[in-house]
């Protein structure tokens, strides 16, 4: 079977790049892939300018992964953790007892630090999962869905800590399928369907590209509406209830809004979500 | 890296063998209660008990005769238990592997450093039940000491059939099968409570080609204080079985946990 197909991008040093798609486009496999973990039938595949399979072992010392699911050792407290994992990168001890209390401090751990992996919430162990990726001062960071099933105040603050990682010159490649995310997080990102690439750009660039500037959603009673009536240049998509007008004139929607006085309409710039939308379709994925 | 390629040893699989090591201190108590207690009573039971009508065997004193047989199949026992539901448990389950080769180490260093384990969870096991033999007189010799690196060797050397089934398990149950068509039969076949020399000729050859039996012909000599007939061809046979096993289960499980 073949779950990517075509696909060709180049990441910048010290930036964002995001990996976005629906549920089975092959985010993951891409990863995978990257990192060594899924077998690859052809292509070239670099990392730091080296062949991954040749340069596997000085790819991995500079490379953080946080995966999709949780593996943290449940055999182990929260610190052990931290130790073990660094010693599988055979890291002196001396620099781990080093930079481990750091970790804990900016992931906000350190009064956990004896307990067991089950005693933490959902959040606290994405958090521990990211310092553990961190362990080895790695220069590229991988972010396999990092948010996913997290509320909101964890949500924020692994976009924090991302941010600082950033700041902190961190090559980071992050797969999500949540679009606020990417348009926070990424400096530059593809998005991708069926394993193949669908877009690639900054957000601001491909809001620009594939959306116009603006959109208006309603809810309700939406078959009513006289959509053939509407201007030429609109455009509209219907997904669920609601209806969906794209345009690149603000007050035209809005003056077109007050007349729908019995439905819930919603103006807002347009965004990564519609682009996504638009380029991946609106039909459920498994 | 090929699949079929022969296993590499690099200093990674130290590192997952210390896990485990580091795992099994927290509960070191439990598990030692486990190998002292189970052969003291064992021997007690069936050693002194069976051994009053037995007598000697081989020339040997039937207490001894069994617990030089308990010796090698413990190690044989506890080797392949952890390397079946216990390395299945950080496989599947716990995913440990799946965060493991995340890092520089590789699926040889894994496979390497759960062979090691597994050999010194034997090698626990197996000097707990020489220790309990010596303790109730069975032992005359401290030269029965040399008995423990052949314990770690059938340690390791089982563990890689246990791996190799493991590669290939979809739930624990599956382990029933290697546990009841080749674990047993090795127990009750392989030397463990009488001589091989009493089966009947062909089965006697049979059984040559069960790892078990040469385990049994290194380890029981060296706890009786004897001279080991056929070393070389028992070392060859019991170690050569786990490289060739060793290899299989390392190109299985390259297979497995890179998909």
């Amino acid at each position: 079977m073949v779950a990517v197909a075509d696909l060709s991008f180049d990441i910048q040093p010290r930036s964002c790049f995001g990996l976005l798609g629906p549920n089975g486009a092959g985010k993951t496999t891409t990863l995978r892939m990257l990192l060594g973990q899924s077998p690859r039938s052809g292509g070239m595949l670099e990392v730091f300018g080296q062949d991954i399979d040749e340069g596997r072992k000085a790819i991995r010392q500079r490379t953080g992964i946080v995966p999709q699911a949780d593996n943290l050792d449940p055999d182990f407290t929260v610190r052990e953790n931290l130790l073990m994992y660094g010693s599988y990168f055979r890291l002196d001890s001396t620099v781990m007892s080093e930079r481990i209390p750091g970790l804990l401090d900016m992931v906000e751990l350190a009064p956990r630090a004896d307990d067991r992996i089950e005693t933490l919430s959902g959040g606290m162990k994405r958090r521990l999962t990211l310092a553990r990726a961190l362990i080895n001062d790695p220069q590229l960071l991988v972010l396999d869905e990092p948010t996913t099933g997290l509320d909101p105040q964890a949500r924020h603050m692994i976009w924090s800590l991302i941010h600082q990682m950033k700041r902190a010159g961190k090559t980071i490649l992050l797969t999500t399928h949540y679009m606020e995310e990417a348009e926070r997080l990424c400096d530059e990102l593809i998005v991708i369907d069926d394993g193949s690439l669908l877009a690639q750009g900054s957000p601001a660039e491909l809001i620009e590209k594939y959306c116009e500037s603006d959109v208006l959603e309603i809810r309700g009673e939406v078959e009513g509406i006289p959509i053939d009536s509407l201007p030429q240049a609109w455009r509209t998509e219907k997904a669920g209830d609601s209806l969906y007008l794209y345009a690149n004139d603000a007050q035209g929607l809005v003056q077109f809004s007050q007349h729908l006085t019995d439905m819930v309409c919603l103006h807002r710039r347009s965004g990564l979500e519609d682009v996504f939308l638009r380029l991946t379709g609106r039909a459920l994925r498994g | 890296m090929s699949t079929l390629a022969p296993p590499r040893f690099r200093l990674e699989s130290i590192a997952v063998w210390r896990r485990n090591a580091l795992v099994w201190r927290r509960l070191m108590t439990a598990s030692l209660l486990l190998h002292f207690g189970e052969p003291f009573l064992y021997l007690l039971g069936i050693g002194y008990g069976l051994g009053r009508f037995v007598g000697e065997l081989d020339g040997i004193p039937y207490f001894t005769f069994l617990a030089s047989g308990f010796i090698a199949w413990s190690a044989m026992n506890v080797a392949s238990m952890e390397s079946m539901w216990s390395v299945y448990t950080r496989m599947v389950p716990q995913q440990t592997y799946e965060a493991i080769l995340a890092t520089p180490a590789q699926v040889d260093d894994i496979v390497i450093g759960e062979l090691l384990w597994c050999g010194s969870k034997s090698l626990v096991s197996g000097t707990a039940i020489l220790a309990v033999a010596a303790v109730l007189g069975a032992v005359n010799d401290w030269t029965a000491l040399l008995a423990i690196p052949v314990i770690f060797l059938t340690g390791v050397c089982f563990a890689a059939p246990g791996l190799i089934i493991t590669a290939y398990a979809r739930a624990y149950e599956y382990f029933n099968f290697y546990m009841t068509l080749v674990m047993t039969p090795m127990f009750i076949l392989c030397g463990v409570f009488y001589p091989v020399s009493s089966l009947p000729g062909p089965v006697q050859s049979a059984v040559q080609f069960l790892p078990l039996t040469h385990a049994v012909e290194i380890i029981r000599p060296i706890v009786v204080g004897q001279p080991i007939t056929d070393l070389g061809f028992h070392l060859a046979a019991l170690g050569g079985f786990g490289l060739v096993t060793t290899w299989i289960a390392t190109a299985l499980f390259r297979r497995r946990l890179i998909q």
